[in-house]
């Protein structure tokens, strides 16, 4: 009980923090709405982007997926943090420099053509969906495995919390709520972190654990674990099954999906100047790394610790205080009991055993299994950061302030992805192209209701899309689409003067029907992986696609008529600081920001 | 606002950045993609610490050095606009 007590605590109070923080800052204008008034501090803005990046799959599932893939889950944690090198370097600062709400606004203005606003506005939208949908989930799956609160009631009150905050207080509001829930989900992640490299390692920071040697020994944990998994028949945790090529393009498609995701452009415009852009983005990587240097150590102690404890322990059916007794006993005989942590998750439905030979023995073994023993137990990958700190022993309170930073990492990522929603909406499609007379008043109602529109959309998506369990296949597609069809535009918007309207739309539609095909053909239109382009999965495809999405754009562009000079004109501007004038075409319709 | 911008070395100041941001992408590809995927069996004959080196790269090394990357190119940017008066 004492575990229960403190998991509401934390959840409660970090709750409690989030409205309090929506309530104090409530936006007045559009301004505040969609920029956060544009004044953001850097580092401010850094840990709120950290916080908007970082969602519940970074917080609960990477490290299980870099446990169980050893060296091919590197392409998450290269690609999740590179794409901001391209970010602060290619794209953020100019993006800012240019001086509206969002990345619609961007490609319309700079292209001067609604249909290339409208393009990207089906490409946000999309991409947002997908990766919101997996959001709530997440908060369900939190609720219903440490709350005892039923699933879809879960959601509801996820809803709920970004509701308030994102309704009432928009970019300004999710700001602020956003660091704080950086603030959660660090200390969540790190603390178990620090334990279990102690124990194992015996030295407090996981970084330098991760490379260290394992505790009491002169043998390096890395080695150990290569020798431990290798005697269960699994592949060398230090490398992969997956192709060179694969590997490759998908670190790839990750990095130029990253920078080309609307939820993360828009945090870059809060900030007051192309420079502080730049400094952000470089704060946000900080933030970013601690997790995400941290991340490989606990998926590799992870997996030493479930193999210790699993591995060839004797399985015993009971429950509560029989189970104590029975592993009293089998403790007294010499034997491995289960563990306890082991019968508390099994009803989660997140770890399987089946005892294929009838020992009553738990045999944990890999595909190369050298004594001939089937595998017969099977963890979701999941359970890796949700049964770390008992695995660990941690005391309960840890187990409490977990579940508050795998919420806080959803709900902050839930909430950015609301503002792109909601900002395609009232802002790209209502102000920008049907009516471009509506007021400043007129425009926030609007917004405060596609918020709150976009909220219901999310969380009913979340509800079916766990039903229908294809989640995880749908957020190839977000990187993908991202990759191949928003950072060419952008990219070459600012770098090549001579991009013009039509190469811009022809670029996008290639873009996003090459990389949406391909990816559809594979995952549900039946193609085998021998069919693969180049041997690259569907996961890694947007980075072929960007090539192919630029070269046509290029192509298509230098066959028909440079854009007016006021396009050519502006890139100039937007490419030096404090230098940004109002343009004809480009500015006729919004002004840009001081 | 425009005589302002005629002072200013345009032409000058946006090739420096091309070079600096080329230089540091050619940085960024080569910890990543190079040491990390490309040539990390060669590497991993050495080791850092307890780790076979290819093998840090890819799953620490190569975000150490992204956000020395981002670091270095705040920096140099700043002096570059101090060098043509840009005002940032």
């Amino acid at each position: 009980m004492d575990q229960m007590f403190w998991t509401y605590f934390f959840v409660g109070t970090t709750f409690a923090l989030y409205i309090g923080i929506a309530v104090w800052a409530k936006a007045g204008s559009t301004d505040d709405f969609y920029v956060a008034g544009h004044d953001v501090h850097p580092t401010v803005n850094g840990m709120a982007t950290a916080a908007d990046w970082m969602s519940a799959a970074s917080f609960l599932s990477m490290a299980g997926l870099i446990a169980f893939l050893g060296y091919g889950g590197s392409v998450y944690l290269m690609g999740w943090t590179g794409g901001y090198v391209l970010l602060a370097l290619l794209l953020a600062p100019f993006l800012r420099e240019f001086g509206k709400f969002t990345v619609p606004d961007f490609v319309g203005d700079r292209y001067y053509s609604t249909f290339a606003r409208v393009i990207a506005v089906v490409c946000a939208l999309f991409v947002s969906f997908t990766y919101i949908a997996g959001q709530m989930k997440g908060v369900g799956v939190a609720f219903s495995g440490f709350l005892g609160v039923d699933f879809n009631v879960g959601i509801l009150i996820g809803m709920f919390i970004v509701f308030v905050y994102a309704v009432l207080g928009g970019m300004k509001g999710i700001t602020y709520t956003q660091v704080a829930q950086y603030c959660v989900l660090i200390f969540a992640y790190t603390v178990p972190a620090i334990f279990m490299s102690m124990i194992i390692t015996g030295n407090p920071i996981p970084q330098l654990g991760f490379i260290g040697n394992a505790a009491g020994t002169d043998v390096s944990m890395l080695e150990k674990l290569n020798q431990t998994v290798t005697d269960l028949g699994f592949l060398e945790y230090t490398q992969s099954n997956k192709s060179m090529i694969d590997i490759f393009a998908i670190t790839g498609a990750l990095m130029f999906g990253t920078a080309g995701l609307p939820h993360v452009i828009i945090r870059f415009f809060t900030v007051s100047s192309a420079q502080a852009a730049r400094v952000s983005a470089g704060w946000a990587l900080v933030f970013i790394a601690l997790l995400y240097t941290t991340a490989p150590a606990v998926g590799a102690f992870a997996r030493l610790n479930f193999i210790d404890s699993v591995n060839d322990a004797t399985y015993i059916a009971e429950t509560g205080p029989d189970y104590s007794t029975k592993a009293a006993e089998l403790t007294a005989a010499g034997q491995k009991p289960v563990p306890q942590w082991y019968k508390d998750w099994e009803p989660t439905g997140l770890l399987k055993f089946e005892d294929k030979n009838g020992d009553g023995i738990m045999q944990y073994r890999g595909p190369n299994s050298p004594d001939g023993i089937e595998n017969e137990v099977n963890p979701n990958r999941d359970i890796f950061v949700l049964a770390n700190p008992q695995i660990a022993q941690l005391p309960g309170w840890v187990i409490g302030l977990v579940v508050a930073g795998g919420l806080a990492a959803a709900l902050s990522t839930a909430a950015g992805l609301l503002m792109v929603i909601s900002s395609a909406v009232s802002h790209d499609l209502c102000r920008r192209t049907f009516f471009p007379d509506m007021d400043d008043k007129t425009e926030l109602r609007v917004a405060r209701f596609a918020a709150a529109g976009a909220v219901c959309a999310a969380g009913l998506l979340g509800i079916y899309a766990s039903q229908l369990g294809f989640v995880a296949q749908v957020v190839a597609f977000a990187f993908g689409l991202a990759a191949a069809s928003l950072f060419p535009i952008i990219f070459l918007g600012i770098f090549w003067k001579r991009m013009n309207k039509e190469g811009a739309i022809v670029s996008m539609l290639v873009g996003l029907i090459s990389t949406f095909g391909y990816i559809y053909f594979f995952k549900f239109g039946g193609g085998s992986p021998e069919q693969y382009l180049f041997g690259v999965s569907p996961e890694g495809i947007g980075f072929v696609f960007m090539f192919l999405s630029i070269i046509v754009g290029v192509v298509v562009s230098l066959m028909t008529a440079p854009p007016p000079q006021d396009i050519q004109d502006l890139v100039e501007d937007i490419r030096v600081p404090g230098t940004r004038q109002s343009h004809g075409v480009a500015d006729a319709g919004m002004a840009p920001a001081e | 606002m425009s005589e302002e911008k005629q002072k200013i070395d345009v032409k000058g100041y946006w090739s420096e950045v091309l070079t600096l941001t080329c230089s540091l992408l050619a940085i960024w590809f080569a910890v990543s993609y190079g040491a990390g995927i490309l040539f990390r069996d060669a590497l991993d004959n050495l080791s850092i610490g307890g780790a076979p080196l290819g093998f840090w790269f890819a799953q620490s090394g190569s975000i150490f050095v992204f956000v020395i990357l981002i670091v270095v190119y705040c920096r140099r940017m700043t002096k570059l606009e101090e060098k043509y008066g840009v005002e940032g």
